[in-house]
């Protein structure tokens, strides 16, 4: 697993994908925070401490919308479309440790790409700006397990098309319905809004943005990302059995 | 060292091989020979773990592919067709990525390294990234990863093709070189290739065997193999009688003022010769032409008889 780790952080970093994304994510979340930091000087009034975090961290999540289905467009398509795939089957690794080695490989970019907007709340220390450190860190928790099934789910995605536009398109729809899923309450009855809302990955992110865990929300949030790794699994070994190159 | 009894494989409604079997003894080289799309590439899969059979077992070192594979994949190097690869990391990235993804211990995996490198004299090559190398470079590359771990089986499926006269005869060489310890399956549909580098060939077309046997055994296998000319100082209906009586001369013709026959092999040869002379009559020419692999190939392919080329 390990090797397959390191294999996606060389194709990451040398095909220059990693640095695209990660730079694109840091400049679009400087931009929020700089007008999210404008917004709360200049209207006053809020809380600052945590009022100003509860909008940068959904307007991160929403840059990661667009942004993460890119990390995973490749990993398998690329592998199906070069025929590298069946020479990943002809050494003794199994299924499992392909897909999550692909997946932690993601996850490390996921985090190098969050860590560095740990400088705007470190920014407003330094100007004494009152920073809720504790409310801050569940947010970026929130905003990790969020990524991560969203990782998760655009794996899944990849490993059932050679083409990698496709992988991301699809990927970018799909999260995209996980959280307009709910918006229309008008046109279903309660019973199925409160099923939808159970199912939607946004909602599960309001209390992590709010600097609250709630555990279940973990939980949805990881066996959300173990339901699409497993269902990878079973894709690929389905694809095996079939025996289509 | 491979055994592979009753293997079919079928990809839905379509049966890519059907009832195939042969052994292979360990350190022979086998040459795999048939036409495009005749089960050679499933076969080699299946014997490499990628896919399981749809029924029969395919066995490496004793080791089911099917239910050890694990085991059996540690003993084998599989050269896929094109030799896919990953453009944008370096020779040498990509073998170490290799010898990790086979679990090489770590003490060894430098080492290992180095050494296919230096098997497939890719040392000048090690630093630039495999995407931007000539095909002969990357079949290369292919063989290296396929040799990391210096398993005791290679499974090389056309390692020759795509490449221009200079580099099949390198990647020829390289192969020629890797026989003796090693057990090797190398397909291709290039006859004159197989029966200089494969001590044995499986002949296959449409999913199933239709000969097996040594380059020059299989020419036997096919009556008239041989075509002979004779000429003699003989009365010509006496010599045409005489041969004709003679079991294994067929097709008697007279061309060119010699005379023609097919026969089964060189028994027949002598067996000609030695009447010829004892009916005093003077012999003034006996050549023999083999059937080309070429022709044998056509032919047990297109006579379509599998009992006739099976033993």
């Amino acid at each position: 697993m390990i090797a397959i780790i390191r294999k996606e952080l060389v194709s990451y970093f040398s095909s220059l994908l990693a640095w695209v994304v990660i730079t694109l994510f840091l400049g679009v979340s400087g931009f929020y925070f700089y007008s999210n930091l404008s917004f709360f000087l200049l209207s006053g009034g809020f809380d600052v401490a945590r009022g100003l975090w509860q909008f940068q961290l959904h307007d991160m999540r929403q840059i990661m919308v667009s942004l993460l289905p890119l990390l995973t467009m490749r990993l398998f398509a690329e592998e199906r479309r070069l025929g590298t795939l069946e020479l990943l089957w002809t050494y003794p690794l199994r299924d499992v440790e392909i897909v999550l080695g692909k997946y932690l490989a993601s996850l490390l970019v996921l985090l190098l790409m969050l860590a560095p907007t740990l400088v705007f709340p470190a920014l407003l220390t330094q100007t004494n700006a009152p920073v809720a450190i504790g409310a801050l860190l569940a947010g970026y928790l929130g905003l990790f397990l969020l990524g991560a099934a969203f990782l998760a789910c655009g794996i899944l995605v990849s490993a059932l098309t050679d083409s990698q536009v496709l992988a991301a398109a699809v990927t970018f729809s799909l999260l995209l319905l996980f959280w307009v899923m709910t918006w229309n309450e008008a046109a279903v009855g309660a019973p199925v809004l409160s099923v939808l809302s159970h199912l939607s990955l946004f909602d599960r992110f309001y209390v992590f943005s709010r600097g609250g865990v709630d555990t279940r929300d973990v939980t949805f949030l990881l066996l959300f990302s173990a339901v699409f790794l497993a269902w990878t699994v079973l894709a690929l070994g389905s694809r095996r059995w079939r025996g289509v190159k | 060292m491979i055994e592979v009894a009753h293997l079919t494989k079928e990809f839905g409604d379509f049966t890519a091989v059907r009832d195939v079997s042969f052994t292979i003894a360990p350190g022979e080289c086998v040459g795999f020979l048939g036409p495009n799309g005749a089960g050679k590439t499933t076969t080699m899969r299946v014997i490499a773990g990628i896919f399981p059979p749809t029924t029969g077992t395919v066995r490496v070192a004793g080791h089911d592919v099917q239910r050890e594979p694990d085991a059996a994949r540690r003993l084998v190097g599989y050269f896929p067709e094109n030799a896919p690869y990953y453009p944008e990391m370096s020779v040498e990235e990509y073998l170490a990525f290799v010898a990790r993804a086979k679990r090489l211990p770590r003490g060894v995996r430098r080492a290992e390294v180095e050494r296919v490198i230096g098997a497939t004299s890719l040392g000048e090559m090690r630093r630039r990234l495999v995407g931007k190398l000539s095909k002969g470079f990357r079949q290369r590359v292919g063989l290296a990863q396929a040799l990391l771990g210096d398993p005791q089986v290679l499974i090389l499926d056309e390692p020759t093709s795509g490449l221009d006269p200079e580099q099949v005869a390198d990647i020829r060489e390289l192969v020629k070189g890797l026989r003796g310890q090693r057990t090797i399956i190398f397909s291709s549909h290039i006859l004159s290739e197989v029966s200089q580098v494969a001590q044995r060939v499986v002949i296959i077309n449409r999913g199933r065997v239709v000969a097996e046997d040594r380059p020059e055994g299989l020419a036997r296998r096919i009556e008239g193999a041989v075509t002979v000319h004779l000429r003699a100082e003989a009365p010509e209906s006496e010599l045409r009688a005489l041969l004709s009586a003679i079991p294994g001369v067929h097709d008697l013709a007279v061309t060119d003022g010699r005379l023609r026959f097919h026969a089964r092999d060189d028994a027949v040869v002598r067996e000609v010769s030695r009447a010829v002379t004892a009916q005093g009559w003077i012999l003034l020419e006996l050549s023999r032409d083999s059937l080309s692999l070429e022709e044998i190939f056509l032919r047990l392919v297109h006579d379509g008889d599998p009992a006739r080329g099976a033993a």
